[in-house]
């Protein structure tokens, strides 16, 4: 089990945004979240992904409950077991497509040359070994996300969370980047993806639906009752 | 998990790589404060190494004996001997000495009136006076035995500009006394005796022959009297040639002589050049605060604008502190870039200023080393509220923005 969610619930004030999700993923799983914008999607990842404290309930990641994790320890987690990619990006202008990447591992107490070579490889994997020294402003949208994608697999997470991954691309472009996940599945990585988009969200093994700050349906669970 | 020194030194670097021109503009006031420092420190020290080196030159081991009043008011003499007797001292190396040649004056032609007095005064040296002075010469040459005799004179530097000589060419006159006295050289400036600075110098024969400058010793008349003794001590024994000095140059009347080390003035002088312009050093530390403000200003602006990195970094790992060390290390960046840039400019200042007067160029470790220790502390104060900002910053708010 990698992850691991037991009645989790996360409020803003008075504003309950999850209201108890129940949630187990394992290793090598393919998974997608979807729901309506607003529903409360990032959040919950934000949440699995130990960037925001649940304000009730249970994250279980590879077993450890992060409730009692200091922010250091936090940060280590996240450092080594859990690769984010998010809509936007968010790669360094300044840096080239090998040095994004490779900062993916910064924090995660490996030396820079482990760091380059390992990057160079994930490069590899998703495709862009050709564009190792580009930086970001002479990339794709497409290529531009698959820099985010191997900056999160680099440090071999336990998972990778991704949030509207094809959010900022053209639907070719996006389907493009659903086959390199689906391949990246098929080579044992298990993913957690986000999207509003039911077609995107179809073409994943499982489906989680949310509405509301809650689960309403769960392909897998159905699946196996 | 820790970061490496080489990761740290990158992160930190990001944001001063990534705008450069930001960077230096906010670099700039503490670069021109700590330049203004060290600029000053650097220059008074080394003005004093200047005049220490020039003491060193000069001795401190000159006395001067010199007629003062007499107990009625005249202007009182020295005797005749009074160079010989004092020569026979035996911690004294040697003597010179001078006589004021009153009422003649120079003049660059017979054509000016007489009434224009030039505040030049004429007077008979003895040869061995610029040795015993340190003085040398900055134009032709000093008298011999021969040109002594001579209606030849030695001009000051002072009364060489006052009389329009720039250089010395043979043939050369000036109009003394009542007659042409050829000119033979120009002395440089003498630290120790200024009063020759504006003098015409000539041969006690000279004087006696030409001037009618004459003393009456054992019932004849020879050149002088001497109106000042310059005298050189033996370096440990100058104390107690002072005390003698008097008595010894003048047995009748000592308290008629005025008795004085020339270097005092000038070690008085090196003290005082050693301390610093303290309203040049007050603009540098107003430039500083002004550009601690500015950075500060300039990496609170940078946490608002890098919030998404700031959200990026969390995600990947960072912890509050190493985003809060990240922040305050570019402060530091910056100040340390301005603080070096202004330790090197105001070591050129001084380097350049410095050989431009003959100084060794001398800038104490407490000016540049204190220049950047200065903008360690002053970047790690402007850094400190921003950092805190950015460490503090929620992740998922950081990643919201855009
Ligand atoms: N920090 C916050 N403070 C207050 N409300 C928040 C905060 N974060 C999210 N929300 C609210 O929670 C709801 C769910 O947001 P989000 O998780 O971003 O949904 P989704 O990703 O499904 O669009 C939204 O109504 C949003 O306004
Ligand atoms: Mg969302």
């Amino acid at each position: 089990m990698i992850l691991e969610l037991a009645g989790v619930t996360k409020t803003y004030g008075d504003v309950a945004v999850l209201r108890g999700i129940d949630l187990r993923v394992d290793e090598g799983e393919l998974v997608a979240i979807v729901g309506p914008s607003g529903s409360g999607k990032s959040t919950l990842l934000h949440v699995m992904g130990t960037l925001e404290r649940p304000s009730g309930g249970q994250v279980r990641i590879r077993g450890v409950d992060v409730a009692g994790l200091s922010d250091e320890r936090l940060a280590d987690v996240r450092a080594r077991d859990i690769g984010f990619v998010f809509q936007q990006f968010f790669l360094s202008a300044h840096a080239t497509a090998a040095e994004n990447v490779a900062d993916g591992m910064l924090y995660a107490g490996v030396d820079a040359r482990t760091r380059r070579r390992r990057a160079a490889e994930a490069l590899d994997r998703v495709g862009l070994a050709h564009r190792a020294n580009f930086r970001p402003a002479k990339l794709s949208g497409g290529e531009r996300q698959r820099v985010a994608i191997a900056r999160a697999l680099v440090g071999r997470p336990a998972i990778v969370l991704a949030d509207e991954p094809t959010g900022n691309l053209d639907s070719a472009t996006g389907g493009a980047i659903v086959t390199l996940l689906h391949e990246l599945h098929a080579s044992g990585a298990t993913i957690l993806v986000i999207t509003h988009d039911h077609d995107l969200a179809s073409r994943m093994p499982r489906q989680v639906q949310v509405l509301d700050g809650r689960i309403v349906g769960d392909s897998h669970a159905t699946a196996l009752r | 998990m820790r970061l490496r020194f080489a990761d740290q030194a990158r992160v930190a670097s990001v944001g001063v790589r990534a705008r450069k021109v930001r960077a230096f503009l906010s670099a700039l006031g503490i670069a021109i404060g700590v330049a203004a420092i060290v600029a000053v420190l650097g220059l008074s020290s080394s003005s004093q190494a200047g005049l220490l080196a020039e003491i060193d030159r000069l001795g401190t081991n000159l006395l001067t004996a010199s007629s003062g009043q007499s107990f009625s008011g005249d202007a009182a003499e020295l005797p005749r001997e009074a160079p010989a007797r004092v020569g026979n001292l035996d911690a004294v190396e040697s003597v010179a000495h001078t006589g004021d040649v009153t009422g003649a004056h120079v003049y660059r032609t017979p054509l000016i009136p007489a009434v224009s007095t030039n505040a030049i005064q004429v007077r008979a040296a003895s040869l061995n006076l610029p040795s015993v002075v340190a003085a040398g010469m900055a134009q032709g040459r000093w008298l011999n035995e021969a040109t002594a005799t001579q209606p030849v004179a030695v001009l000051g530097a002072t009364a060489a500009k006052r009389l329009g000589f720039e250089r010395v060419t043979p043939g050369q006159r000036v109009w003394l006394g009542d007659q042409w006295f050829y000119v033979a050289g120009i002395l440089e400036k003498a630290a120790l005796a200024s009063e020759l600075d504006s003098s015409v110098l000539v041969g006690y024969p000279a004087a006696e022959r030409h001037l009618n400058y004459v003393a009456i010793a054992r019932g004849a008349a020879v050149a002088g009297p001497p109106s000042t003794l310059y005298v050189r001590a033996a370096t440990e024994q100058v104390a107690g040639v002072q005390a003698v000095l008097a008595q010894t140059a003048n047995p009748e009347s000592p308290n008629e002589v005025d008795i004085s080390q020339p270097s005092d003035a000038l070690t008085a002088r090196a003290a005082a050049e050693g301390a610093f312009d303290s309203l040049f050093l007050g603009l540098g530390v107003v430039a500083l605060i002004v550009g601690a403000v500015g950075v500060a200003n300039i990496m609170i602006i940078s946490v608002l604008e890098r919030r998404s990195e700031i959200g990026l970094r969390r995600a990947l790992g960072a912890t509050q502190r190493q985003v809060r060390t990240q922040f305050l290390a570019e402060a530091v960046l910056l100040t340390v870039l301005g603080g070096t840039a202004g330790v090197a400019a105001g070591m050129i200042a001084t380097v350049v200023y410095a050989q431009n007067q003959g100084w060794r160029v001398v800038v104490p470790v407490e000016a540049w080393a204190g220049g950047i220790a200065a903008a360690v502390v002053i970047g790690a104060i402007a850094g400190l509220v921003p950092a805190v900002r950015a460490a503090r910053l929620s992740p998922t708010e950081a990643l919201r923005t855009v």
